[in-house]
């Protein structure tokens, strides 16, 4: 598996680490505590295309927003974290 | 027919004529009181126990493949209950009793060969950390003994005691872990089951569920439409799939794990050898083979197949725990789907429906699990309520903040 980093290029994967899931945005502080339940635990966990949060530690240390998926390890789309819309 | 030294000889002198097969090859009914999703270890043995001790008989055990074809084929046959906290050690300990006398219990020989499980450690403070597993363990009342470098020096030979970033200082082992063969596990459970009358039912892969509400009526499978009283999930690897089938998510992740097997070898190692610092354990199959792996590639995958940054560090760990491995071949490798879990710890009980059960999210600790896997989810459908030993694995655990996290690594699966 090889990720193109948008800033370094295609490299394998053992210079990225995976932080997992990127799930949608954060529930807000106050939101219900089965909305911080389902954000802090669960996962949709498809088989088949999922966005993901790698960062590439080993080289310029960006935050990614992968699209990849789980039943080939294809990697679909790679994107800057910041450039997603994500801090 | 049983299989006993009698009978082999009578069919010895009868040319092998009497031999029926191990298990009735069923075709599907209309309608059963408890459908198993999943003919692996764990749902043959829950279709075993809900016939042997809780007298539901009309049970069919639905099987995508072939029997054990998924995960009870994909592991590395490790068997132990050297776990620390109270949530999980009973559960284990209750399994390795299960496995003590399996071959008995189900007149199939399961080849469990109690050759002691041994955790190398390699600091004074992970000596500790050890001493209070350990401690835990016999304070549960199961076997603990922990090893000073000296000791696991006679018992493992080839080891690397001056690796300069690891060396060995002691370990921690459990002489009544051990292995046994996982094929066997799956056969020998489904041929009993069939005996008390279970259907075990191949080549029928589920692709979804009819409901009423809160109730499962109906399983869609390739082979039609099978109604069920209860529906029973033993399906890791896949837990979040055909969950999603039911209208549900689960705390669960996919992951691939991967696993090696040498050439053959004359025997070598006695035991089982974990080196938790460098990823790595290894044990000696019957048949030669040195079976060994590591860590999870850390991705979430239903590829049943790694990458090869993992090969290489397991090769790395393999040659500086034991250098003589610098020279054996590697026979085959392969990947299996692990359901990782934000605890690193199952999932046996009631999922939010009226009538579906589950047992899963095992990480990648599922094959010693098995018997109990098993027995506490046909309590758990027999009874509508868990066992005391599965009690604190249901999954309300994750909203109620009791979680079970042996290595505190806190919530995200692939840190597990």
């Amino acid at each position: 598996m090889r990720i193109t980093c948008p800033c370094c290029g295609a490299r394998g994967i053992a210079e990225f680490s995976c932080l997992g899931n990127a799930p949608p945005a954060r529930p807000a502080d106050d939101a219900p505590e089965a909305a911080w339940v389902d954000f802090v635990y669960f996962r949709s966990n498809p088989a088949g295309p999922v966005q993901e949060l790698w960062q590439h530690v080993q080289g310029c240390r960006s935050w990614l927003v992968v699209t990849r998926d789980t039943t080939t390890h294809a990697v679909l789309k790679v994107e800057l974290a910041s450039g997603a819309g994500r801090r | 027919m049983r299989y006993s030294i009698v009978n082999v000889l009578k069919e010895g002198l009868a040319g092998q004529q009497g031999w029926q097969a191990a298990w009735r090859d069923a075709v599907p009914e209309h309608r059963y009181d408890v459908v198993i999703v999943g003919g692996g270890g764990h749902g043959l043995a829950t279709a075993y126990y809900l016939a042997k001790l809780h007298g539901i008989t009309d049970v069919a055990v639905l099987e995508k493949g072939w029997l054990g074809g998924g995960n009870t084929g994909r592991n590395t046959t490790i068997v132990r209950s050297n776990y620390l906290l109270p949530g999980n050690e009973p559960f284990y300990e209750h399994s390795l009793k299960l496995w003590e006398g399996l071959s008995r219990e189900l007149d199939f020989n399961v080849m469990f060969s109690q050759r002691g499980v041994l955790n190398l450690c390699h600091s004074d403070a992970q000596r500790d950390v050890f001493a209070r597993r350990g401690n835990a363990m016999l304070m549960m009342g199961t076997d603990a003994e922990l090893l000073d470098a000296r000791q696991v020096r006679r018992k493992v030979k080839g080891l690397d005691f001056t690796n300069a970033r690891f060396p060995i200082t002691g370990g921690l082992l459990q002489r009544r872990a051990g292995t046994a063969r996982h094929d066997a596990v799956a056969w020998g459970y489904a041929r009993a089951a069939s005996a008390l009358g279970v259907d075990i039912i191949q080549n029928c892969e589920v692709k979804g569920f009819v409901r009423d509400r809160d109730r499962i009526t109906e399983v869609e499978t390739t082979r039609g439409r099978i109604g069920a009283g209860k529906v029973g999930l033993a399906v890791a690897g896949s837990s979040s799939l055909l969950a999603e089938m039911a209208g549900l998510r689960l705390p669960i992740e996919s992951h691939v794990l991967q696993a090696f097997v040498s050439e053959g070898l004359k025997p070598w190692l006695d035991t089982v050898v974990t080196f938790g610092a460098g990823h790595f354990y290894i044990s000696q199959s019957d048949k030669g083979g040195l079976v060994f792996g590591g860590d999870i590639d850390g991705y979430a995958s239903y590829a049943q197949r790694g990458n090869l940054p993992v090969v290489e560090h397991v090769a790395a760990a393999a040659v500086a725990l034991f250098p003589a491995l610098g020279r054996v071949r590697l026979l085959r490798s392969w990947g299996g789907v692990m359901d990782m879990t934000p605890d690193g710890s199952p999932i046996i009980g009631k999922l939010p429906l009226d009538n579906l059960y589950m047992t899963g999210g095992w990480c990648y600790g599922g094959f010693k699990a098995t018997p109990a896997s098993g027995w506490c989810l046909a309590h758990t459908i027999a009874n509508d309520a868990p066992h005391p030993l599965n009690e604190a694995m249901r999954l309300d655990r994750f909203a109620r903040g009791r979680v079970i996290d042996e290595r505190g690594a806190g919530p995200r699966p692939n840190l597990h």
